[in-house]
């Protein structure tokens, strides 16, 4: 009975998202196919939170296999666990607020760009993401995965008009298609010889492998899986890809799709592989490591704010990452409530992450409708025009700030509180990467800070510095709704940390090296991770912050003066402030840069015209200053030489003749004959 | 009962100290440059003249303005009610561990950079932008510094961490402790805007940090947010004071041991107040570009305290 109507929910979702998918390829009317697609895509997110409640509720994996559907590689087969079930939920919530979002936003490509191709392509990643948290078999895992990444493709390429969409757009395809192959090979290695590619026969064929095949397995799968999510050395493509999408696109892409990368590694190093050696879980952490610095550094300098929303993602990950890996190493040494809270702290930066940058790229995208650019250094004092897009941005700020009491404060403690039981052990590897781990989660905690400052307050506060930004409209009712209900799980998601923490430990329950029932982790209000003492609760802490500040408030009201005069800004006595003396946000950014200065190899160019009756009149500065993208210049632009001068070679046997095509096709058909023959002989 | 009126009373004395810490490091830093200086209870007639002024915002000011100062006082003083100045044991040691003082500092830190933008001014914006910059490097050094505390005392928890120090005398003079001292008390002239990094009693712009910044407040706001810096210092120097050396922090709440632990917290912030003093008197301001070198030098402190406390486990 239940089964059949778990059964019909997952009907729901598909057919939800599908009919969307349809409807917005009817010829309707603009707003109707902007609605229609939205509403699909809303009741399909909601569909998919409903399956995946009941899967967590319940505890009981569901499955569903459709043989007839995809024969030849054992048919379609979905089946829904708890690790699946938390990716789908994460799906669902910024699926459901970034459709809404996307009705208003997408009003201002009528006529310009086809809502029709949007909408349809829309629903279609959401369905193909939904479906990758279900597959249980190779072929279904790859198909959706691969229609995720062609559906995402064409929404990247929505304003298909602007010459760096499609720069972005080929940057996109051939990064995921190399993440695609090193997937299909770390599969590949997986699948039993005789056949069959259902999960459990790879999880079977997975103990049956040499340890040393293995580790490659799962050095393919991080790298495969890790180009989706954005580790660092793969991450290039992100910043330019995401900011490219319409804003709920990118939303989507940064808040769940790279979060997609991180359930491929979790199912298989965690699910298919099992236990595996202590350096797994290292590897993982010296990525996770690399990734939040080099991410957040490079967000500290973007003057862009939604490539800075993308090199934040980069961070997030990398945090995310510092945390599964530290997750696989307790398994590995044998510590299971350690390596739970590890695990289970990582799943909460996913979901936190999924929220507040979700958030962000609604609020940078709000902010890009409203004055057409996204340039930091021409925005400013937009709390005045977009109050409710600013009170929401500034929510997901802190929270991505990791400040108390939002939801990113929680994940980020819990991080750390993560690496604590290291302590106990007595490897030789664990203490030098703990130690670096702590210090580079710190030191990504202090600048992802200094970085949401300048976002915030060079696009929201001071005086706006240019005639767009001064002439700034606040979104749609939609569009604010959306945001209004992000902002609201930032703040539930940290407040609540006591009810949704003991979840997360329960979705990790089981799965390998991992206890079956994972203790608690809390104690009333108080968080508790195992062993350490340590505690905290971010509720006390929000009571007694608002308790402060009240007291403070009313402190002040009674015992103060209440006087208050509205002047000018002080300014050494000079006659009226402009914009131009404002910080930008290169400016904000400056000290930092020179901090940095071997990493980011900043060329500066200075040219001074002066008056020439003397040099002391000066007539006009030009200054240009750019930071060298490091992995671009120094890695990919190589690569993509060799890449161009080999594929150049293969232009002599492109004849453009049918004929020789045909003879092409016959000696190739013949070649894989003779192997296979070989092969089997 | 008895556990809460303790915590009360713990906030209310910190809270009433931590303007008397500011004076007493002025008139300190006076006697020591041969000045005769203002008395060390300046700071609450400063106070009292603020809070009785009215409040001049700028026109560009939003309700950002507005709001941080309350936010700024409202996460130093929730800060300072975690950190065990008189006692250990208490019910608020659940609620909060080192990090959480940590953090809740740094929202400090962050409404007031913002607040700091907002008017539109430079000044604010510089003040902002380098305030930012020295947090963030500061942020490691505090990290290591607490794993390092947390090695010996296996927690992060401020009350075990003083505990562990109680029951074994012998790891306050242990290096992992020592290095870790020497970090955070960097760190500390960092994050509370004492020499070398910045210069409380500046008032040329182009050198500011923190004065910069509230450059554009008054009347009450300034009340708030002066209060809160001293309160700021007061934090510090209980937790340099009180981690590393916990003798006298009561661990019964009896009337004699309260008053054992007033004692000595009183000797304490005044040993670290002299030290501090001195140190402003004897070294100049370093350049800001300067300021990164010192804070890898806390950086390198704390890595050392790390690795000697897992080298002595």
């Amino acid at each position: 009975m239940t089964l059949e109507t778990t059964a019909c929910v997952l009907a729901y979702m598909v057919l939800a998202y599908l009919g969307g998918a349809v409807a917005a390829l009817l010829p309707l009317r603009p707003d109707l196919t902007r609605a229609l697609s939205a509403a699909a895509a809303i009741g399909g997110a909601v569909a998919g939170i409903v399956l995946a409640a009941r899967v967590l509720i319940g505890g009981a994996p569901f499955a569903l296999t459709v043989p007839a559907l995809l024969s030849v590689g054992g048919g379609l087969a979905l089946r829904l666990d708890t690790l699946g079930a938390f990716f789908l939920i994460l799906v669902g919530v910024v699926a459901a607020p970034a459709a809404l979002y996307g009705a208003g936003y997408s009003r201002a490509y009528t006529g310009r760009y086809s809502l029709r191709w949007l909408g349809a392509m829309l629903n279609l990643f959401l369905l193909t993401m939904s479906v990758v948290t279900l597959a249980d078999n190779v072929l279904t895992f790859v198909l959706a995965w691969e229609a995720m990444s062609l559906a995402s493709y064409f929404l990247v390429m929505t304003e298909h008009e602007r010459a760096d969409t499609v720069a972005a757009g080929g940057w996109y395809l051939a990064m995921t298609h190399v993440g695609l192959a090193l997937i299909l090979s770390a599969f590949l290695l997986l699948v039993p010889p005789s056949g069959g590619g259902s999960f459990a026969e790879l999880r079977g064929m997975a103990v049956t492998l040499s340890p040393s095949l293995r580790g490659v397995v799962f050095v393919l799968a991080v790298l495969g899986f890790g180009s989706k999510a954005g580790l660092v050395p793969l991450h290039v493509w992100l910043p330019r890809a995401h900011p490219a999408a319409p804003s709920h696109v990118s939303a989507l892409m940064s808040g769940v799709m790279v979060k997609l990368g991180v359930y491929g590694i979790l199912r298989v190093a965690l699910d298919l592989l099992g236990v595996g050696p202590a350096w797994w879980g290292a590897l993982l952490i010296g990525l996770g490591a690399a990734s939040a610095l080099v991410g957040v550094l490079y967000a500290l300098m973007e003057d862009d704010l939604k490539r800075l929303l993308a090199y934040s993602s980069v961070e997030n990950v990398g945090l995310i990452f510092i945390g599964v890996g530290a997750g696989l190493l307790f398994t590995s040494l044998r510590e299971p409530a350690a390596a739970a809270l590890a695990l289970a702290a990582a799943l909460y930066h996913a979901l936190n992450h999924a929220v507040f940058k979700g958030l962000l790229f609604l609020g940078a995208g709000a902010v890009a409708h409203a004055t057409g650019t996204r340039d930091m250094n021409r925005l400013g004092g937009l709390v005045r025009r977009l109050p409710w897009t600013a009170a929401c941005f500034l929510v997901g700020a802190l929270a991505i700030g990791g400040l108390p009491p939002f939801n990113g404060f929680v994940s980020e403690w819990l991080l750390f509180q993560s690496l604590l039981p290291a302590i106990g052990s007595s490897a030789p590897l664990v203490a030098p990467v703990m130690t670096l781990a702590v210090g580079a989660l710190a030191l990504t905690a202090g600048l992802a800070a200094a970085a949401f400052v300048k976002a915030f307050g060079i696009t929201f506060l001071a005086l706006p510095r240019s005639v767009e930004a001064r002439e700034a409209h606040e979104a749609t009712a939609t569009m604010r709704a959306s945001m209004v209900v992000l902002a609201a799980l930032c703040a539930l998601l940290g407040l609540g940390a006591a009810f949704v923490l003991p979840a997360l430990g329960g979705i990790v329950a089981g799965y390998a090296g991992l206890p079956r029932v994972v203790p608690p982790l809390t104690a009333g209000a108080l968080l508790l991770p195992p062993g350490g003492g340590a505690s905290m609760s971010p509720s006390l802490v929000a009571i007694g912050l608002l308790l402060a500040m009240g007291a403070a408030w009313v402190a002040v009201r009674v015992g103060a003066a209440r006087g208050l005069r509205v002047s000018d800004t002080w300014g050494c006595g000079r006659i009226g402030q402009t914009p131009r003396m404002e910080y930008t946000s290169t400016a904000y950014a400056e000290p930092l840069r020179r901090v940095f200065a071997e990493l980011y190899r900043p060329t500066e160019d200075l040219t001074i015209d002066v008056h020439p009756e003397s040099r002391y009149f000066v007539q006009s500065i030009a200054y240009r200053s750019e930071i060298v993208p490091w992995f671009e210049r120094y890695v990919y632009g190589p690569l993509v030489r060799r890449v161009a001068a080999v594929a150049g070679r293969t232009r002599a046997i492109q004849s453009g003749s049918a004929h020789a095509y045909l003879a092409y096709l016959v000696v190739a058909l013949l070649a894989l004959l003779a192997i296979s023959l070989a092969w089997s002989g | 009962m008895v556990p809460w009126a303790i915590e009360i009373v713990q906030a209310a004395l910190v809270l009433a100290l931590a303007p008397g810490l500011v004076g007493v490091v002025r008139w300190l830093k006076a006697r020591l440059q041969s000045r005769r200086g203002a008395p060390p209870w300046q700071p609450y007639y400063e106070l009292r003249k603020l809070f009785g002024k009215e409040v001049v915002v700028s026109s560009n000011a939003s309700w950002l303005f507005r709001l941080a100062p309350y936010v700024v006082f409202a996460s130093t003083a929730a800060a300072a009610c975690l950190v065990p100045s008189l006692a250990v044991g208490r019910p608020l040691d659940a609620v909060g561990d080192l990090l959480v003082v940590v953090y809740l500092l740094l929202l400090g830190t962050v409404f007031l950079s913002l607040a700091g933008l907002d008017p539109g001014s430079a000044f604010g914006g510089m003040g902002s932008s380098r305030e930012m910059t020295v947090a963030a490097l500061a942020e490691p050094t505090v990290a290591l510094a607490i794993f390092a505390l947390a090695l010996s005392a296996g927690s992060t928890n401020l009350g075990q961490i003083v505990g562990r120090t109680l029951t074994d005398p012998a790891a306050a003079l242990s290096p992992g402790h020592l290095f870790a001292f020497a970090a955070l008390f960097v760190v500390m002239l960092a994050e509370t805007g004492r020499l070398p990094v910045d210069n409380p009693a500046t008032h040329l712009e182009l050198t500011m940090i923190h004065e910069a910044m509230v450059l554009e407040y008054s009347g009450r706001y300034l009340a708030l947010i002066e209060w809160a810096a001293a309160l700021k210092l007061l934090v510090f120097f209980a937790l340099l004071g009180n981690l590393f050396l916990p003798w006298g922090v009561a661990v019964a709440a009896t009337p004699v041991a309260l008053t054992l632990a007033l004692g000595s917290l009183l000797l304490k912030l005044a040993v670290i107040a002299v030290v501090v003093a001195v140190l402003e008197t004897r070294v100049a301001k370093l350049r800001l570009f300067r300021v990164p070198e010192l804070l890898s030098v806390s950086f390198v402190l704390a890595l050392l305290a790390v690795t000697s406390s897992f080298l002595a486990r």
